[in-house]
């Protein structure tokens, strides 16, 4: 590089050189204002309570891991976190199940053996693009007007609804690229259609499939509006916390938001180091 | 090739390979108004290496996929050592397949992808373990057991696909233009690996291609196909010293044409009046049924032509030409020429390099002769197919 060159590189470096913050000053105030909701929450979930009722105050009373502690001694979060869980459990493995067979005939069949294949997938798209407000209101006029009591079943109906399309559209996207001739190859050594997808098929879609159901799990442990229209008596955990504000707030819900955030960090983190393996 | 029961012997099929042949019987395939594959005719012999050979869209490959199980023809039977198997999926068929793409799995390792087909008829472990460890043996891998087949190299991917097949000891192993992803070198030293093991290990080799080379390399027998049918089979030789049809002379391998009419024909000698002026004798065995039609061509090879500068006397038995040489092009490890012929076609000669002393220059006056039995006679094909195929390449 000629000394002219360098001098007019410097130039416009003094020139600029304020400017060049702004994005990335931008971008972490972004940042900040995105964690930092989670960062109070994992703060307070270590603060005293001062006071005889036991409830989050924003008032720094000094560090405890008290609430860690008695974790569970508030009954109905408790109640409500572990029908959450049963609740995301039990609509993960349905809606996973049911998505990725509906992937395999979005991708495997066309007109004429599946008529309305275009329809469907429309109705794919409505089901992800409608607000789950829709949802959640006509399910309740429905099972109002059938007279079907509101609890866990009708939750995981709802969850299954929301979140089966999620698992479609992973699934889809990883058997797109899925090269046929290896399921030939598995027909071909004397494998049957279902040892061939149970050997062949699902191992080499699997990344996709786990994607989904982790997807649908997500979807269905921080669901709010369709789970309250549905739960009935049995308020899963964002109903129930919800429905505390009320009175105010108990801690241990501080303690639950924390404990889940670091569930949901450990499996960004897996998946990260697991994809970075494969890629090497 | 005949003693290859014994080769084989202590493997569990040896019996019924004795009556393994394949047959297609009046096989038709049509994909919606195209028949890909029309009335096919074909017997494969026990042990044999054939090879069914033609352009892209030829019907080979569909010739292949029916035998394998994954077309289902749309009319006639395939027979499978002597049983009907037309119908049956590919997974009850005692056939084995690699494939173009070789279709390794790729989250097994190169054992469990060899082990698969042995694992689901539940052959027991330690046989597994024997007959996985002989077949990587035989295909020059035995080290790579434990490699992911994406960290193969694509001739390593290519000997694992082998491999895999075998070891089912199938009664006819399809190769669907396994050399094609392959650089030429790699190609050349497989071709005499495939050659190799399919003597071991004594089975029936079906292979597709598109490669004539390869194809007469490796064959016992060859089939040339065009256009859903078989334009002409035998041993490469055959197939190749007295092609069947125009197509046939013209694919495979390079060939002179000239046009004309028969003009009479005893037992033993045709004579054929070329278009422009010439005649040409050619051995009545040569010449194909024609059905009564007198136009036909003449053929001959490029390397059956003798050129010699100036007017020579022609040797008894031999037809001959000539012309001007238009073009001479040194390629090493011969001489190539182009002659304009005094019938109004362009011959080419293909003269090897053995040290003549004066080749002729373009622009010379030669003439070119061949024996009588290096001439044939095909039907010509109709111009409106000629053309419909070029432009289809």
């Amino acid at each position: 590089m000629s000394t002219i060159e360098q001098e007019q590189m410097a130039g416009a470096s003094k020139r600029r050189r304020w400017t060049r913050a702004i994005l990335p000053t931008y971008s972490w105030l972004v940042i900040a204002y995105l964690v930092f909701p989670i960062i109070v929450m994992i703060v307070y979930s270590f603060n005293k309570v001062v006071g005889g009722m036991q409830l989050v105050s924003f008032t720094w009373n000094g560090f405890t891991t008290q609430w860690y502690r008695e974790w569970s001694n508030v009954p109905g979060l408790t109640q409500a976190f572990w029908l959450s869980i049963r609740l995301a459990i039990v609509a993960t493995i349905i809606s996973t199940v049911l998505g990725t067979l509906l992937a395999i005939a979005l991708v495997r069949y066309r007109p004429p053996q599946f008529r309305g294949k275009m329809l469907f997938e429309q109705t794919i798209f409505l089901n992800i693009a409608a607000p789950e407000i829709v949802m959640g209101a006509s399910l309740l006029g429905l099972f109002v007007t059938l007279n079907i009591a509101r609890g866990f079943l009708t939750l995981v109906l709802a969850h299954v609804m929301f979140s089966v399309t999620y698992v479609v559209v992973t699934v889809r996207a990883r058997l797109a690229g899925f090269d046929r001739s290896l399921e030939e190859a598995a027909y071909d050594l004397g494998a049957r259609p279902l040892v061939t997808f149970g050997r062949v098929t699902l191992p080499l879609i699997m990344p996709g499939v786990l994607a989904g159901a982790l997807m649908a799990f997500a979807l269905s442990i921080d669901d709010f509006i369709t789970s309250n229209f549905l739960s009935g008596a049995a308020a899963p955990f964002p109903v129930w916390v919800y429905g505390a504000t009320r009175v105010g707030i108990p801690p241990q819900v501080f303690v639950f938001g924390t404990a889940i955030f670091a569930v949901g960090i450990a499996f960004a983190i897996m998946s990260i180091v697991m994809s970075r393996r494969h890629a090497e | 090739m005949a003693n290859r029961s014994e080769k084989g012997a202590g493997r569990s099929r040896v019996a019924t390979l004795e009556s393994a042949d394949v047959e297609f019987v009046h096989v038709t395939k049509a994909f919606s108004d195209v028949k890909a594959v029309d009335d096919l005719n074909l017997r494969i012999n026990d042990g044999e290496f054939f090879s069914l050979l033609g352009p892209s869209g030829c019907g080979k490959t569909t010739s292949l996929r029916m035998l394998g199980g994954f077309e289902e023809p749309t009319m006639g039977t395939i027979l499978l050592g002597g049983q009907d198997v037309t119908n049956l999926p590919p997974y009850r068929r005692d056939v084995n397949t690699v494939f173009q793409s070789y279709a390794l799995f790729p989250h097994l390792n190169v054992f469990e992808n060899v082990a698969f087909g042995l694992r689901r008829s539940k052959v027991e472990k330690s046989e597994i373990r024997r007959r996985v460890g002989e077949m990587l043996e035989l295909v020059d891998l035995p080290h790579l057991e434990k490699r992911q087949s994406a960290q193969l190299s694509g001739g390593q991917q290519q000997r694992v696909a082998l491999a895999r097949a075998l070891v089912n000891q199938p009664k006819i192993l399809l190769l669907d233009e396994p050399m094609s992803a392959l650089d030429a070198k790699l190609r050349r030293q497989m071709q005499i690996e495939l050659k190799r093991i399919q003597g071991q290990v004594g089975i029936t080799f079906l292979y597709v291609t598109h490669d004539q080379e390869e194809a007469m390399t490796m064959s016992n027998r060859i089939a040339v196909m065009w256009r859903g049918r078989i334009e002409g089979m035998g041993t490469p030789k055959e197939v190749y010293d007295s092609p069947a049809t125009e197509f046939v002379a013209s694919f495979l391998g390079a060939s002179n044409l000239l046009a004309g009419s028969i003009d009479s024909s005893d037992a033993s000698r045709t004579v054929v009046a070329i278009a422009g002026g010439a005649r040409m004798v050619v051995p009545s065995e040569r010449v194909p049924d024609l059905g009564g039609a007198r136009e036909v061509k003449v053929g001959v090879r490029p390397e059956k032509i003798e050129i010699a500068a100036g007017a020579v006397e022609v040797p008894a038995n031999h037809n001959s030409l000539t012309g001007r040489v238009r073009v001479s092009s040194f390629t090493g490890v011969g001489n190539q020429y182009i002659v304009e012929t005094t019938v109004g076609v362009d011959v080419t000669v293909y003269a090897q390099n053995i040290g003549q002393q004066s080749a002729p220059r373009s622009g010379e006056e030669v003439t070119l002769t061949w024996p009588v039995e290096h001439t044939f006679v095909v039907k010509p094909m109709p111009q409106a197919v000629v053309l419909e195929e070029t432009e289809g390449e």
